[in-house]
C-alpha cells in the first residue's frame, strides 16, 4: 500500500492546477439554475476550454479521441477541478459519462466518428432516456416501443427523469425491440436526435422548486436503423458497461466539497463554543474513510482494468452520508434554515464568511435525491448482498 | 497511489492466518474461557517467532524493518481469528527499546500490557483501574496524566480478579494502587504510541467486524426458513449489505491511517488514526450485535461464538477511551 503519487502523475497534477490557476478567472459569470440556455453555454463553453488544453475526456481511451489516462490520473484530475472549484459536467455529464464511453466501447466506427468529437469538444449535449414511469428500480420493465419499418424503427411511448432535455441535441434511448415478455432480452440501445418531430418534452418540478429533468413523450419518432448502438435486442448487455462507468469515481466531486462544506460547518459551530463537535468530528471520519475506500477502488480499477463492484458500497454509503451533512447543516442554522433565500446573519451567513442558509438549505434538500438516484439505497443493498456476499436472489 | 495490498502483504496475511488456523482455532481458544490465563506462553512465542511483535522494529534493532500498514494487515487477520491476549501493547512495547523491561517484547517471549492512569471522576469517586490479562503479563506501560509513558514491572502489583469478566477470553484484574514506574521516552513516543493504539486496536476491530459479518452471510445462505434460505429475503440481505458496508469503510480506514503514519508527508496521522479507530471499533461493535440477529435464537445461546466478538469488540472499543473524545480530535482537526 502506497499512498503516494508516481513523478508523472504528480506532472500531471502540477500541469493541470496551473492551467486552472490561469483559466478559471476568465469564466463568465455563472448562469441562474433556471436559465437553461445559459447553462448549457457556460457548461460547454468550460468543456471547450478543457478540449483546447487537452484535458476533454481523459478517461476516455485514446481511439475514442480521448487522453486516456490511467485511473489514478483521473482520480487526480477530479480532485484538482473540485479544488479549484472549477465548474461541474453540468450538461456534459451523459454524453461524456455515459453515452461517449458506451460508443466508444460498443459503436461502430462511423457511429464513433460522428458522435465523439462533438461531445469532446462541447458542441454536442446528450440525455439520457432510460427510466419509464413504470420501469424504475426495474428497468428491464421497459415498454417505450421501437417497431422496424425499413431503415427506421418507429418510437412510441414515454421516459422520465431526464435531466437537461430542454437543451439536449441527442438522447441515449433504451427502447423495447422484442416482445414485453423478454424483459431484458429485447432492449435496444438507440441514439435519438431530439430534433425528430414527435418528440415533447414536459419539464418536471423537483422538491427544491427547480425544473432539473423533465418527462419525454415520444408519437410515432422516427430513428434510423443506423444510430443503433450494439445489436438488436442487446441493448442490456450495452446498457451495464454504460452503468458501470457511472459508479466508478462520479462521485468523487461531491465527496470532497462534502469535506470542505463539513470543514466550513466546523467553523460555524466553534463560533458557538463547538457543542457539536462529536457529530462533526463522526462525519469527518466517515469522509475521510470514504476518501480512503474511493482511492482503494481506484486502485482496484487501476489494476483490473474496470470500474469493480466496490462502487456500490461506496456509492451506498456516501448518499446516506451526504443526508446526514445536510442534516447538521440544517440544525447548526436554526431557523435560518426555513428560507430558500440569502439571509444576513451569524457565522452561518454569506456574509459573515459562512456557507449561507441557501446553500445549505440546497445541500439538505437536494441530499434526499442521492439515495434515489443512480439506483436506489435499497437496489444498492441488493446489489451489495447478491453479487459481493453472493446471498441468494429473493 | 495504491492502496490494495501487495503480494508481499498477501504473503504476511497467509503467515498469520494458517498460525491463527493452527493455534487460535476456535475450539482451542474457547477451551481457556473464564481462566486467568488466556494467553499460552507458546503460542505467544509462535506469534513473537512469526514477527508479530517485532514486525515495526528497524532491522538494525533486531526487528523485521516493515511498516505500520504491514503491521494493520497482520492484526487485520488477528481480530478475524479473534486471536487473544494485550496484542496491541505487546507490539508496541516492542518499539520502547530502551527499556531493559522489554527485551522479550519483540520475540514473544516476554507479555507486555497497557493501561491508562484513571482520573478522579467529577464527584471525586475512584474509578476503577482494570488490567487486562495480569497474570500473563511481565511488565505493564502506563499513559500518564500527561500523556507521557512509563513502564513498570507487573511482579509486586496488588490486585483484585474480577470473576466474571465481560469478555470470557479477556481477564480482568483491579489494580489497588498503580506505583509512579520509570518514564521511557518523550513526547513524541508518547503521540506515536497513542497513533500506534489506535491504529492496531482499529484493524484488529475491522478484521472482527469483518469476520462476523461473515459469520451471518454463511448462516444466511444455510438457514432455511419458509422453504428457502433466510439470505433469499430482503430483510435479512439488507442488514448483511449495511455490515459488509461497515467492514469495508472500517478496513480503507485503517488501511490509509496506517499508510498515513507510514508516509507522513501524504495527510493528518492523527486525524487519520483517530478517525480510524472510532469508525473501526463502532463497525466491531455494531457488526456483531447485527451478527448476532441474523443468527437469530441461535446468536443468543454460549455456543455459537458471535457474542465472543461482541464482548471482545467492547473490551477494544473501552481501550480507545470514550469513542466521543476520539471524535473530537477529528472534529479539532478537520
Amino acid at each position: 500500500m502506497d499512498l503516494r503519487y508516481t513523478a508523472a502523475e504528480e506532472q500531471f497534477r502540477t500541469e493541470l492546477r496551473a492551467w486552472l490557476a490561469e483559466t478559471l478567472p476568465t469564466l463568465p459569470e455563472k448562469p441562474d439554475t433556471g436559465d437553461w440556455a445559459g447553462r448549457r453555454a457556460y457548461d460547454t463553453g468550460f468543456q471547450r476550454l478543457l478540449f483546447d488544453a487537452g484535458y476533454a475526456g481523459v478517461d476516455w481511451p485514446k481511439e475514442g479521441g480521448g487522453r486516456g489516462s490511467s485511473p489514478v490520473e483521473q482520480l487526480v484530475y477530479v480532485e484538482e477541478l473540485e479544488r479549484a472549484h472549477a465548474p461541474y459536467v453540468g450538461v456534459n455529464f451523459v454524453g461524456l459519462l455515459h453515452a461517449g464511453p458506451t460508443i466508444v466501447a460498443e459503436g461502430t466506427p462511423e457511429q464513433r466518428a460522428r458522435y465523439l468529437p462533438p461531445i469532446l469538444r462541447g458542441d454536442d449535449v446528450w440525455c439520457q432516456g432510460f427510466s419509464e414511469p413504470d420501469a424504475g428500480s426495474d428497468l428491464a420493465a421497459l415498454r417505450t416501443s421501437a417497431v422496424r419499418d425499413g431503415d427506421d424503427y418507429i418510437v412510441n411511448g414515454s421516459k422520465i427523469w431526464t435531466s437537461h432535455a430542454e437543451v439536449a441535441d441527442f438522447c441515449e434511448l433504451l427502447v423495447r425491440t422484442g416482445p414485453a415478455e423478454t424483459k431484458h432480452k429485447g432492449i435496444s440501445w438507440l441514439i435519438m436526435d431530439m430534433d425528430a418531430p414527435g418528440i415533447e418534452i414536459r419539464p418536471l418540478r423537483t422538491i427544491a422548486g427547480a425544473t432539473e429533468f423533465a418527462e419525454l413523450f415520444f408519437h410515432d419518432v422516427r430513428v434510423p436503423v443506423a444510430n443503433r448502438v450494439g445489436q438488436e435486442n442487446d441493448g442490456w448487455r450495452v446498457t451495464m458497461v454504460t452503468l458501470s462507468f457511472e459508479r466508478g469515481t462520479a462521485f468523487v466531486g461531491e465527496l470532497l466539497q462534502s469535506m470542505e462544506l463539513l470543514h466550513s460547518l466546523r467553523e460555524v459551530d466553534d463560533a458557538d463554543g463547538s457543542p457539536n463537535a462529536d457529530r462533526i468530528g463522526h462525519l469527518g471520519a466517515e469522509l475521510d474513510a470514504l476518501w480512503a475506500l474511493t482511492r482503494r477502488n481506484v486502485s482496484e480499477a487501476a489494476r483490473t482494468g474496470v470500474p469493480g463492484i466496490g462502487g456500490s458500497v461506496f456509492k451506498l454509503a456516501f448518499s446516506e452520508l451526504r443526508q446526514r451533512i445536510g442534516e447538521l447543516g440544517m440544525d447548526l442554522i436554526g431557523r435560518g434554515g426555513l428560507s430558500w433565500d440569502e439571509l444576513d446573519g451569524p457565522a452561518w451567513s454569506r456574509s459573515a464568511g459562512g456557507p449561507g442558509n441557501a446553500e445549505l438549505v440546497d445541500t439538505w434538500v437536494n441530499s434526499f435525491s442521492r439515495t434515489i438516484a443512480a439506483g436506489t439505497s435499497q437496489i444498492q443493498r441488493n446489489i451489495v448482498a447478491e453479487r459481493i456476499l453472493g446471498l441468494p436472489k429473493g | 497511489m495504491d492502496l490494495e495490498h501487495s503480494l508481499d502483504q498477501d504473503a504476511l496475511a497467509g503467515v498469520v492466518r494458517a498460525i491463527v488456523a493452527g493455534r487460535f482455532s476456535m475450539e482451542r481458544i474457547r477451551r481457556r474461557e473464564g481462566t486467568p490465563l488466556v494467553v499460552d506462553p507458546d503460542d505467544w512465542a509462535a506469534l513473537g517467532e512469526a514477527g508479530v511483535f517485532s514486525l515495526t522494529v528497524a532491522e538494525d534493532e533486531g526487528g523485521v524493518g516493515l511498516g505500520m500498514a504491514d503491521a494493520a494487515v497482520v492484526f487485520e487477520e488477528l481480530g478475524r481469528g479473534l486471536v487473544p491476549g494485550p496484542l496491541v501493547a505487546s507490539h508496541l512495547a516492542a518499539g520502547l527499546t530502551d527499556s531493559p523491561l522489554f527485551a522479550g517484547a519483540a520475540d514473544g517471549t516476554t507479555v507486555v500490557g497497557a493501561v491508562t492512569r484513571p482520573r478522579m471522576s467529577d464527584t471525586g469517586a475512584r474509578v476503577p483501574l482494570i488490567v487486562e490479562h495480569l497474570a500473563s503479563l511481565d511488565a505493564m506501560i502506563v499513559v500518564g496524566h500527561d500523556g507521557l509513558l512509563s513502564v513498570l514491572s507487573t511482579d509486586d502489583l496488588e490486585a483484585e480478579p474480577i470473576a466474571h469478566p465481560l469478555d470470557p477470553l479477556t481477564p480482568l484484574s483491579v489494580l489497588t494502587s498503580l506505583p509512579e514506574g520509570d518514564p521511557v521516552g518523550d513526547r513524541d513516543t508518547a503521540i506515536r504510541f497513542t497513533q500506534g493504539t489506535h491504529i492496531l486496536t482499529g484493524a484488529l476491530c475491522a478484521g472482527m467486524a469483518a469476520a462476523t459479518c461473515s459469520m451471518a452471510v454463511d448462516y444466511a445462505k444455510e438457514r432455511q426458513q419458509f422453504g428457502r434460505p433466510i439470505g433469499s429475503f430482503q430483510a435479512v440481505k439488507h442488514l448483511c449489505a449495511d455490515m459488509l458496508v461497515r467492514a469495508e469503510v472500517a478496513r480503507a480506514a485503517v488501511d490509509v491511517a496506517a499508510v498515513t503514519a507510514d508516509q507522513p508527508d501524504t495527510g493528518d496521522t492523527v486525524r487519520a488514526a483517530a478517525g480510524a479507530a472510532l469508525l473501526a471499533a463502532e463497525a466491531a461493535i455494531a457488526n456483531a450485535k447485527t451478527s448476532i440477529q441474523v443468527h437469530g435464537g441461535m446468536g443468543f445461546t454460549w455456543e455459537v461464538p458471535v457474542h465472543l466478538y461482541l464482548m471482545r469488540a467492547r473490551v477494544l472499543a473501552s481501550s480507545l477511551g470514550p469513542l466521543g473524545a476520539l471524535a473530537r480530535t477529528v472534529a479539532a482537526r478537520y
